[in-house]
């Protein structure tokens, strides 16, 4: 009975270690903190209504950047645990890790960047600016939009859950290898979190591509042509369109690690006829165009914010777009250049090397597209173009490493060392992350309706490129040492131990560009009003985002502009800027099946996880029922009047000019300021006190 | 619309990047006195072709990222703002010389490097004997939680993390794995590793060139034993390893079926342990357990 009710769980899965107990602290702190603050300020009808509920993807967006950020700072405290642990573990001293546990912190950390950082800030951006880029009000399928953004949070508290119960994750490294992965290796709980934390979030992936390629084909502005598209929508549709090819991939590969955790069939074992080398060809062919997923709406990016800040077009528009398409569909092909080591025979290792080195075509097709655009421009360094100016260098570094890696004898003695660690950071920090940090800069005036703090951004910028060469020539350093990747210990003999404890001092300088942003951030709200955007064009853009206000208003446009070149925005300047027409507008409605959806699909995998059948079985038939209802509520759209939305325009025209704040300055404030302002904010506190 | 605006002196972000740069370069050279850097330190042919492969390749990449990078920050800094001698001329199109070069320039190296890679991954396929007319000395490994055992099957000896060659002999290391996930074996001074895996032979051909010690290890990860799995390959003179061979026979046990048994338990950060005798067949039954046949089955397509 006992065993029906709540299948597998019993008191040992209660958190009991100091990470699993400090976890549960933080996490059941955050829970009660949040719920605290929402009801003495009284905002659960307006987070339910305003939020949660919300399809408008510029809501969503937003929410997937907070969700994002947080996981950010969480898998930066994995990165900071697993930095020290190597500084530590020389020879005779062990670190303050056990094997286990440090191997579950980089299979953590590797899970939360990758998914739940990277893809959310990708999603969030796509969200928030595809949309206005096409001159769409909406979405292709609002629901699914918001369904996937669903899907991402279960599987967010999903690769949380087990500093709650069952207290470990995964200890296989990020793509949970076979053999490693299977019962025989990993009976307890960690692996069946990874697998239903990426099964959670990978099916609400292929859902918002889904959704996007259809927005972006079906919804865009008249006039706008698949070749007069902006840079970043061209990125977005690569990205989403690999993004639907592979998904449902990794979706069924894990389904089979799944059943051969839980039925004991046999794909991936070592016995019973499995072949565990299927399952790293099929995890890659997943994992390798996952990593051009990221990179593609980051060249996106970067493209618009070259030539933004240049003032000028973009050099050869179509080499720009083909080298994007020709990056995803080699990306397609170069599975193998993870596991030359395998033992295929030199022809199958020779091809795939060389196309792999083929992907160096379009990438420096791009740089070049960039350079030229520069070229006779006139380039204001605002710290998007800092990001820019940071990430061609990084990329370079990272390039050439992976193409090193491409030719197969060498890699085979750079796989697995921390060479290729330093690779592919070099990459997804360099490339992936400072293209969302620059966008978010770029873009940040849009979505608040204030500037980021300029002076600030350039500090955390300074550290961030300054601590990631700290933190990263190490590993370049180590891996031609000899080192290997993932290690919880090494002989002192090796002479590493110094290269490490650089690398540590290098992680701390990052971490101190990520407090510098949270500092610029806090200082941006504060001198709002300073920085505020009164026109909705801070940067004198070039697309359509900027033809709204800052933030615009639920329906974008309000009447859809009429698009006849590229650039549409900029043409459109020189032509007397963007005319008011109203219009009736249609709309989706708010709909809460998206988080009931969710939390059903959460409880599948929890009751998998704990072998509570009755729990799956109820909670397959909830999530069956609210799809059904949700494909028969007809009443999903209404209607804002002409009337209305003039009313609106006008309302929002005549809003009282921003009032004056107290600790408004006439300049941007710098650290110390900022530091002063909360000491002396802190002080009156106390005094009052008193 | 726009105008160039504020004045002042620009060469300070470049002087201060380049001062970064060589203090990072300074560091680094300084840490590494005194070490031993594997990769640019081979002790044998494969290792020596794999370094100068990786030389090779790293230059042809130089020669067009170090222009390329140059001019991409000589213009970005000629163009800035603030320099009011550089042109603005935002209606300039290139023509379709420039996009032809665009393709081009990266096409010529892509395709020098396509050059280099294939014979060089044919000539130093793994599996490849390193030479054609002689039989290499063949020692049989198998990854273990969390340890390597060696098989001598031709002086019918056994090794656990030690592993002693003769010098300038091609062996060949056949790796498989036993009750263990994908291992890698990997002794960077002799050359590139490759996969140690159940049911599977992987023969991994080597030959030492400089006698001495060198660190050996699993570089795939295989459970939470995986750092400590770690091995000696001490390379000898013919005469030092026959007589180890003979000191070996003569002392110890004897690894059977029983001890085999025994070593698959989980363990870690083993000592090398040394076999005097090796009980026949341990490793085809070992391969037998996995694929249900006696002959050694190979991976390659
Ligand atoms: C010029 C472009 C690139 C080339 C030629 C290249 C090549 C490679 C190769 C050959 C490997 C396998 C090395 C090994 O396992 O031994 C690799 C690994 C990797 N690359 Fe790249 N790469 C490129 C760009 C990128 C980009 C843009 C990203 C990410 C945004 C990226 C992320 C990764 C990751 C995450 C891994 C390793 C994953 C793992 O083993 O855990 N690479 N790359
Ligand atoms: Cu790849």
């Amino acid at each position: 009975m006992r065993e029906f009710l709540i299948g597998k769980l019993s008191g040992r899965a209660l958190p009991h270690e100091w990470f699993t107990i400090g976890g549960s602290i933080a996490f059941i702190l955050l829970v009660v903190g949040a719920i605290v603050l929402i009801t003495y300020t009284k905002r659960w009808k307006w987070l339910w209504n305003e939020w949660l509920t919300s399809v408008d993807p510029k809501r969503i967006g937003i929410m997937y950047f907070l969700v994002g950020g947080f996981m950010l700072l969480r898998g930066g405290l994995d990165a900071i645990m697993l930095w020290l642990q190597q500084a530590l573990a020389s020879g005779s001293s062990q670190g303050y890790l056990t094997a286990d546990h440090y191997q579950q912190i980089f299979t953590a950390h590797g899970n939360i960047m990758v998914f739940f950082v990277a893809m959310a800030f990708i999603f969030g951006l796509i969200n928030y600016i595809v949309p206005l880029q096409i001159g769409a009000r909406d979405l292709a399928s609002p629901f699914l939009n918001s369904l996937g953004f669903w899907l991402y949070v279960g599987g967010v508290v999903m690769v949380n859950m087990f500093f709650l119960l069952g207290g470990e994750y995964a200890a296989t490294g990020w793509l949970a290898v076979a053999p490693l992965s299977g019962t025989e290796f990993s009976p307890g709980v960690g692996v069946d979190y990874w697998i239903w934390s990426l099964q959670i979030s990978g099916i609400g992936t292929t859902l918002g591509a889904i959704n996007f390629i259809m927005t972006i084909l079906k919804m865009r502005a008249k006039g706008m042509t698949l070749w007069k598209m902006p840079l970043f929508t061209w990125g977005s549709l690569c990205s989403m369109i690999m993004a639907v090819t592979v998904f449902p991939l990794l979706t069924a590969t894990i389904f089979l690690l799944f059943f051969d955790r839980y039925l004991g069939t046999h794909f991936f074992t070592t016995t019973g006829g499995g072949n565990p080398m299927m399952y790293t060809n099929l995890i890659w062919m997943w994992g390798h165009p996952e990593v051009y997923i990221l990179m593609l709406p980051s060249f996106g990016v970067f493209s618009e914010i070259v030539t933004t800040f240049s003032r000028k077009r973009i050099a050869s528009y179509t080499s720009n777009v083909l080298g994007m398409i020709g990056v995803s569909s080699l990306a397609l092909s170069v599975w193998l250049h993870h596991f030359f080591t395998m033992g295929a025979g030199a022809n199958v290792n020779a091809f795939f090397g060389v196309m792999t080195v083929l992907i160096a075509i379009p990438t420096t097709i791009l740089v070049f597209t960039w350079i030229a655009t520069m070229y006779k421009g006139m380039i204001k360094f605002s710290t998007p173009m800092l990001w820019f100016l940071g990430f061609v260098g990084l990329f370079a570094i990272g390039g050439m490493a992976g193409v090193i890696l491409a030719v197969p004898p060498a890699d085979f003695q750079l796989h697995n060392s921390l060479f290729l660690v330093a690779h592919f950071h070099t990459m997804v920090v360099g490339g992936v992350l400072f293209g969302i940090f620059a966008g978010l800069a770029f873009w940040f005036p849009k979505l608040a309706g204030f500037r980021l703090n300029e002076r600030l951004g350039k500090y955390a910028f300074w550290c961030w490129i300054v601590g990631f060469l700290m933190a990263f020539t190490p590993l370049y350093v180590l891996g031609i040492m000899g080192a290997t990747r993932r290690m919880d210990h090494y002989e002192a003999s090796t002479g590493w131990q110094p290269f490490f404890i650089m690398a540590l001092i290098g992680g701390i300088i990052i971490m101190i560009g990520v407090a510098m942003q949270l500092v610029q951030i806090i200082a941006s709200i504060m001198q709002r009003h300073l920085l505020a955007d009164k026109t909705g064009d801070p940067w004198d853009g070039r697309t359509l985002e900027w033809a709204t206000p800052s933030p615009p208003p639920s329906y974008n446009f309000t009447s859809i502009p009429a698009v006849s070149t590229r650039d549409a925005f900029y043409e459109m300047k020189l032509d007397g800027g963007f005319k008011k027409v109203y219009e009736d507008i249609h709309m989706p409605k708010n709909t809460a099946s998206g988080i009931y959806i969710s939390i059903f699909a959460f409880l599948i995998g929890f009751g998998f996880i704990w072998e509570i059948i009755w729990l799956v079985v109820a909670s397959f038939i909830g999530m069956l029922w609210c799809l059904i209802k949700r494909t028969f509520d007809d009443e999903s759209e209404y209607t804002i009047t002409a009337k209305e939305v003039k009313a609106r325009e006008d309302a929002a025209a005549k809003l009282p000019s921003a009032t004056k704040s107290r600790i408004q300055q006439k300049e941007e404030m710098g650290l110390i300021e900022f530091i002063r302002i909360v000491l002396s904010w802190a002080m009156s506190i106390v005094r009052r006190k008193r | 619309m726009a105008k160039r605006t504020k004045k002042s002196s620009s060469l300070r972000p470049i002087v201060l990047v380049v001062l970064g740069l060589c203090s990072l370069a300074g560091l680094v050279s300084l840490l590494l006195r005194d070490t031993d850097v594997a990769l640019v330190n081979p002790k044998g042919y494969v290792a020596t072709e794999q370094y100068k492969l990786l030389v090779t390749v790293t230059v042809l990449l130089l020669e067009i990222a170090v222009p390329t990078l140059l001019l991409f920050y000589f213009v970005a800094w000629k163009y800035r703002e603030s320099n009011h001698n550089a042109t603005y001329a935002p209606d300039i199109t290139h023509g379709k010389l420039f996009s032809a070069y665009l393709w081009i320039i990266p096409s010529i190296t892509a395709l020098l490097i396509a050059i280099v890679l294939w014979p060089a991954t044919h000539q130093l396929q793994p599996q490849k004997p390193i030479y054609a007319n002689t039989d290499p000395m063949v020692i049989q490994v198998v990854a273990m939680r969390w340890k390597w055992l060696f098989i001598y099957p031709e002086q019918n000896i056994a090794t656990v993390n030690f592993v002693q060659v003769p010098i300038d002999t091609p062996l060949e290391f056949q790796l498989s794995a036993d009750e263990t996930p994908m291992s890698s074996f990997w002794i960077p001074h002799l050359g590139g590793q490759l996969y140690a895996m159940t049911g599977h032979v992987n023969r991994l051909n080597l030959i030492a060139s400089e006698t001495g010690d060198f660190t050996g290890s699993s570089a795939e990860i295989n459970g939470p034993g995986f750092a400590g799995m770690r091995f000696t390959t001490r390379v000898s003179t013919a005469n030092d390893f026959y007589q180890w061979v003979n000191t070996v026979k003569s002392s110890g046990e004897t690894l059977d079926a029983k001890e085999y048994q025994e070593l698959l338990e989980p363990s870690e950060y083993n000592e090398p342990v040394l076999y005097s005798r090796s009980e026949e067949d341990l490793y085809g039954n070992m391969l037998m357990k996995y694929t249900g046949s006696h002959d050694h089955h190979t991976e390659s397509e």
